[in-house]
């Protein structure tokens, strides 16, 4: 495998630290808050507390209340509000993620292992394929955490992931007119998965991670379309061909393997050249601001895509 | 035949101010939610596809006048013009607010749009065709085109098919919703294929069952 050079992250990007530490001071209250009327929003969401990182962008945060009820998870459903409204009878415990296949040391990782490992307080931008993004400041570490615990065979070229499936639980997997196949199946190259900025999410926003955001873990791959963090993972598995993926099953033609941000390369329905933060600019003010190739990532990433053509690889 | 209490005809008028005004309804609701906060955390798209749905459901509303007459013997076509026109308005505005709120008169990009998205191409078509049915919608233009009237005003099985792709094309995935707009419009559209055959056995029941109801009334007789 190549070696990695570490992110580089330019000195503007650095939030000085009397902000980050009010910052804290104020999410410490806001937690405290929080714990007054717990378990009365998002379900199983718990204090968590994390080690800053140098992971923090200059960006205003989105409020908590969008992340958590602005979501993509079509286990509970394929409007914006459904995973909040239908994730009520999720359950995040007891779990355990299988890491399996090409690799010396198959493990199952129980979430009390997973909760211990050395978490970290990384604020991302995500950007949804459909054309909205956020910065979300999640609570997870680096899957090459894990991955370097069970040891993958040199033959080993790519990561799959795959979601829960609980049709009991999540009301999305049963009825009539599923709107994708089960479970829902993702994957990365193994040297993305081995990324620095590739993190698997515990939390957010000072919590364990509440159910419409993947509860209790999942993947976040900031530079790429948001459905590829894949959430509420059972299993990963170290592969030699690449992984098939849900969205690249249901269309070829829209959803590639990669499925890097770019704003060069379309999506054949729409434009990808600009974005929608959620929550800002209301309902006349809609200023979309332009998207940022690797969603503003490429000093850390682009050498991953060396001499692959990203048009042809979307 | 099922028939409902007739509407005493000096009402007439009145009701189909009564529709326009309930037809806007949903828009002038959508609008004080948007203003109010009350649209969620992507208010604009989420109007912008309230006003898209509610085109499409006047659409429906617009073809299921003929059927219901067919059918059931309910004559509602005094509030097929408005129907129409109110899915015009919804059209419209649906456009308008894609323009405005959405892409903040970025003619350029609205331009892009409808040259290279085939969704928003057929959506642009549909709204375009549907300029000269509003425009001739009044009685003088009825008079005055005669039975080109009739003709130019088929085009509007043509709007609602390309409604439906228009939305198929939009959503990431095919849901109930969609799927319920989608098969109405399919069914509606195909029941004109099947009208002439379905009316001429109607008619031929009733012709047969009259006789037969006749002769049983001469035998009890």
């Amino acid at each position: 495998m190549p070696a990695y050079r570490l992110p580089h992250i330019p000195a503007s990007e650095i939030t000085p630290r009397d902000i980050y530490m009010s910052r804290r001071n104020f999410m410490g209250a806001a937690a405290a808050a929080g714990l007054a009327f717990a378990g009365a929003d998002s379900a199983f969401a718990a204090p968590l507390t994390a080690n800053p990182s140098p992971y923090k962008l200059d960006e205003k945060l989105t409020p908590k209340e969008a992340v958590t009820t602005y979501n993509n998870f079509y286990e509970f459903g394929v409007n914006k509000d459904d995973p909040a409204a239908n994730s009520g009878d999720f359950k995040p415990t007891p779990w355990s993620v299988k890491v399996d296949g090409m690799v010396g040391k198959p493990k199952d990782f129980g979430l009390d292992e997973l909760m211990k490992m050395n978490l970290e307080e990384r604020t991302y931008r995500m950007r949804c394929v459909e054309g909205w993004s956020m910065v979300i400041p999640w609570i997870g570490f680096p899957l090459s955490a894990i991955l370097d615990q069970v040891e993958p065979l040199g033959s080993a070229k790519y990561v799959s992931f795959e979601t829960v499936v609980r049709p009991e639980e999540m009301p999305g997997q049963k009825g009539f007119f599923q709107p994708l196949p089960w479970p829902y199946i993702e994957g990365l190259r193994l040297d993305e998965a081995r990324h620095p900025l590739a993190i698997l999410a515990v939390g957010l926003y000072g919590e364990t991670l509440p159910n419409p955001n993947g509860a209790p873990i999942r993947l976040v791959v900031p530079w790429k379309y948001g459905f590829k963090s894949i959430k509420s993972i059972v299993r990963i598995s170290l592969v030699e061909k690449q992984p098939e993926t849900t969205w690249k099953n249901a269309n070829a033609r829209e959803y590639g393997f990669y499925s890097n941000v770019n704003p060069a390369v379309d999506h054949p329905r729409w434009s990808q050249a600009t974005e929608q933060r959620i929550g800002e600019g209301g309902f006349f003010g809609a200023n979309r601001r332009p998207t940022l190739p690797f969603n503003g990532y490429a000093d850390q990433v682009a050498s991953l895509y060396d001499g692959l053509d990203l048009k042809a690889n979307y | 035949m099922a028939s409902l209490p007739a509407l005493p005809r000096r009402y007439h008028k009145a009701s189909v101010w009564a529709l326009y005004v309930i037809g806007l309804c949903p828009a002038a609701w959508y609008f004080y939610l948007g203003l109010t906060g009350g649209l969620g955390f992507n208010p604009v798209k989420e109007f912008e596809h309230q006003l898209g749905i509610w085109a499409l459901r006047f659409i429906i509303a617009t073809l299921g006048i003929t059927p219901l007459r067919d059918l059931a013997g309910i004559n509602w076509i005094r509030y097929r013009r408005a129907l129409g026109l109110i899915a015009f308005y919804y059209v419209l505005l649906h456009f308008s607010v894609y323009v405005s709120l959405d892409l903040g008169f970025n003619f350029g990009a609205v331009g892009g749009d409808i040259a290279k998205r085939p969704y928003i191409t057929i959506g642009f078509a549909c709204l375009l065709m549907l300029i000269p049915l509003a425009v001739t919608s009044n009685n003088w233009s009825i008079r005055k085109l005669a039975q080109g009237w009739n003709r130019l005003h088929r085009l509007i099985y043509l709007i609602a098919a390309g409604g439906a792709l228009h939305y198929v094309l939009a959503v990431k995935s095919v849901t109930l919703v969609p799927f319920i707009h989608i098969a109405l419009i399919a069914l509606l559209i195909a029941y004109r294929a099947v009208r002439r055959p379905v009316m001429n056995w109607k008619r031929g029941n009733g012709k047969s069952a009259k006789p037969a109801a006749s002769q049983r009334a001469r035998q009890n007789g």
